[in-house]
């Protein structure tokens, strides 16, 4: 397994350069690109110019230039932002690239599960008005565009209801009156829900361990889950910034209702397709021959077959769910990857955008790297 | 004499020219091919949906822009162009949908309904040409990398792997953020992008199959060449496939330059994502106002909407006709 993952590392280290190298030379080769601004600005006296293209090490050769950039990625230095002056790109990237990985894990790990879910037991009720309909909308919720989705949602929940906040990570009103700060606390709930995470995978761990029966399994599951996560939410109410983490988390439901309908459907579909393949199988009609219960034929024998295209599927689709958090983040000024980008883009800021695309990319680089160790767990066939 | 004459012309109806013969091959394959996609709803539904957009935005636009949207027959004293010109007959715009309007008038004194009616033809050409590029790309490496194999093949499969990695909105924020995109630019670098990518791995794994079949090997006893191999063996086999994927390269293109110019980002006259723009940098699409002014968002966006979904629908139909183990019979 460590072989395994040490072989995936080293892959994706090969191809964080390639994916360096092609982020570098597109933006050195566009004609309105860093040199050019610098380099072509009138209001410039030559000796300006000069230092400016030796600050920048802009008079070296390209290739010097490429090796440059690529040991001040890995050494974390990405340039000074022009638009937040004098704040270092890395500070902004290290500050929105939490946001960014709390609202995609959530939404991911829902729709996933939920696609899952729902994809089976729509695929077992073949023919019923119910499977028509989920299929309808399913079908509707993974053609829809996004911004579209994310207007109805705002007005339907924040605006004709009044229940969400409209947009914004938090309420302004609330934060005047007190001198923390918002990383911090974000920080802390991060760690929190990571811990209650960790919490849930040890207490799945061990039911496998202790007991062989599905039931007492679920039981040991459930409870450690319940007791874990009561202590963490115990834990907020009684601390005095537990209202600050609530607000978070208040304005942090329609992002993540948003993201999980768009990676939703794809799951959804593609896990009732499979499973409706499976079910024609043979030993599918071995394990009903044999007199088992119709929910272990379909959660043990079909469900965990059906499963694998699904998780390749997912792989594929990242690139789209990356996307569309994006329009999800500048939508509802949600400040993570998606909207520094965008922004950084929109005000000429080229450090920041740059590193910003180039962190995005390592970021589906890894999630990537997730999904396989992920899939090399569930997949029998894969020995290594 | 005549008696000749007429033996002539009755043998010139039983042997045909091989092209005719081609053709009627041709029509006869179509026909079958259309009773089983008609025979799936989904894919009906979506060759419906475009049909009507393609009616509204190549015959009804320029019936409706040379009669009724007449530059000066709004008013003899101003002319007005729905397209890109302001209303001044309307109190305060936007303006809510009225008889004059019958989809309300945008923050600029637009009309809608022409503006929507306006980008149809352009989001067809986007799309289109984007997705020939891409299935052209993707067709051709795909059966070169699996003729030859080796470094080729090796080099362009990993090449697919990184392309399928990307994250291709960001990046196409950041490159249209840069330079100046117009849509044909954009088409052009939509097909290129996505024509690396997975399109290459499915037509490949296509090729493959069609690679080790018996023809294959008679054609090269008989002397053809390589390249003649591909180009009329091979390509005519992975073709229905190549026009399967064409249709979801449409949905994906056009879906990206909705996003792009939704948020502002290209040079284009008009399209749906820039309708949407415009209203949300006018202040219309913020906080509670999403809800009053809903004409400003829900028609450029259930057009999106729609022109992808029908897109992807038709693919799904082609998929029943393409994959014969997905039939119900």
């Amino acid at each position: 397994m460590i072989k395994y993952i040490g072989k995936r590392l080293a892959q994706i280290l090969i191809l964080l350069v390639i994916y360096v190298a092609v982020v570098f030379f597109l933006l050195h080769s566009m004609p309105g690109g860093i040199k050019a601004i610098l380099a072509t600005n009138p209001t410039l006296t030559p000796a300006a110019r000069e230092s400016i293209l030796k600050a920048f090490g802009l008079n070296q050769s390209l290739p010097m230039q490429f090796v440059l950039y690529l040991k001040n990625i890995f050494t974390l230095n990405l340039g000074i932002s022009y638009s937040f002056y004098p704040t270092p790109v890395w500070t902004i990237i290290a500050q929105r690239l939490p946001r960014t990985i709390l609202l995609f894990t959530s939404a991911t790990l829902i729709s996933f599960f939920v696609g899952f879910a729902s994809g089976k037991s729509l695929a077992w009720k073949r023919g019923k008005i119910s499977e028509y309909v989920s299929t309808v909308i399913g079908v509707i919720a993974y053609t829809i565009f996004t911004p579209l989705l994310i207007f109805t949602l705002i007005w339907f929940f924040g605006s004709f209801l009044g229940i969400f906040p409209l947009n914004q990570f938090l309420n302004p009103d609330l934060w005047l009156h007190t001198n923390l700060d918002a990383q911090t606390i974000f920080l802390y709930l991060l760690l929190t829900i990571s811990l209650v995470g960790l919490a849930m995978l040890v207490s799945f761990i061990l039911a496998q361990k202790i007991s062989h029966r599905v039931k007492t399994r679920k039981i040991i599951f459930y409870i450690s889950t319940a007791i874990a996560s009561a202590l963490a939410i115990f834990w907020w109410a009684v601390s005095p910034v537990g209202i600050y983490a609530f607000d978070i988390l208040w304005h942090m439901i329609l992002p993540v209702i948003s993201v999980t309908i768009v990676s939703y459907a794809g799951t959804m579909l593609v896990m009732r397709d499979s499973m409706l393949e499976t079910i024609k199988e043979d030993f599918i009609t071995t394990a009903r021959a044999k007199g088992l219960p119709d929910k272990v034929v379909r959660d043990k024998h079909a469900a965990r077959t059906a499963m694998l295209p699904v998780i390749t599927n997912f792989v594929l689709s990242m690139g789209f769910v990356v996307s569309g958090g994006v329009i999800t983040e500048s939508l509802f000024s949600w400040p993570g990857m998606g909207m520094t980008l965008l922004n950084s883009t929109l005000a000429k800021d080229y450090p920041l955008a740059s590193g910003a695309l180039i962190f995005t990319g390592i970021f589906v680089l890894f999630a990537h790297l997730i999904v396989d160790i992920v899939y090399a767990f569930l997949d029998p066939r894969i020995r290594y | 004499m005549s008696n000749t004459t007429e033996e002539m012309t009755a043998s010139s109806e039983v042997f045909e020219s091989p092209f005719k013969i081609k053709l009627k091959l041709m029509w006869r394959a179509f026909k079958e091919n259309w009773k089983i996609f008609s025979e799936s709803k989904i894919g009906m539904l979506g060759f419906w949906i475009v049909i009507i957009f393609a009616v509204a935005g190549f015959i009804v636009y320029p019936i409706l822009a040379s009669t009724v949207w007449k530059s000066t027959s709004l008013s003899s004293m101003v002319s007005y162009n729905p397209v890109t010109g302001y209303d001044f007959t309307i109190a305060s715009n936007p303006a809510p949908p009225s008889l004059t309007h019958l989809l309300g008038t945008d923050p600029l004194g637009r009309d809608i309904l022409a503006q929507l009616l306006y980008s149809t033809p352009r989001e067809f050409a986007l799309g289109i040409i984007a997705a020939l590029i891409t299935v052209f790309l993707g067709t051709t490496i795909g059966t070169i990398s699996a003729f030859y194999g080796g470094v080729v093949d090796t080099f362009f499969m990993r090449l697919a792997d990184l392309t399928l990695l990307f994250p291709f909105i960001p990046f196409l924020i950041v490159i249209s953020g840069m330079m100046t995109v117009n849509l044909f630019m954009l088409a052009l670098i939509l097909g290129v992008l996505s024509g690396f990518g997975g399109i290459t791995i499915i037509l490949r794994s296509q090729a493959m199959i069609v690679k080790v079949k018996p023809f294959i090997e008679s054609a090269k006893v008989s002397g053809a060449s390589n390249p003649y191999i591909i180009v009329n063996h091979i390509i005519p086999n992975i073709m229905p496939l190549s026009f399967l994927y064409m249709m979801f390269n449409v949905t994906g293109a056009i879906f990206s330059e909705a996003v792009l110019s939704f948020f502002g980002l290209l040079n284009i006259r008009m399209s749906w994502g820039l309708m949407i723009y415009t209203a949300d940098t006018a202040g219309y699409i913020v906080g509670t106002n999403i809800g009053t002014y809903w004409w400003l968002w829900l028609p450029p966006g259930a057009a999106i909407t729609l022109i992808c979904g029908a897109f992807y629908f038709i693919g799904r139909g082609l998929d029943e006709v393409v994959n014969p183990r997905l039939r119900r019979r």
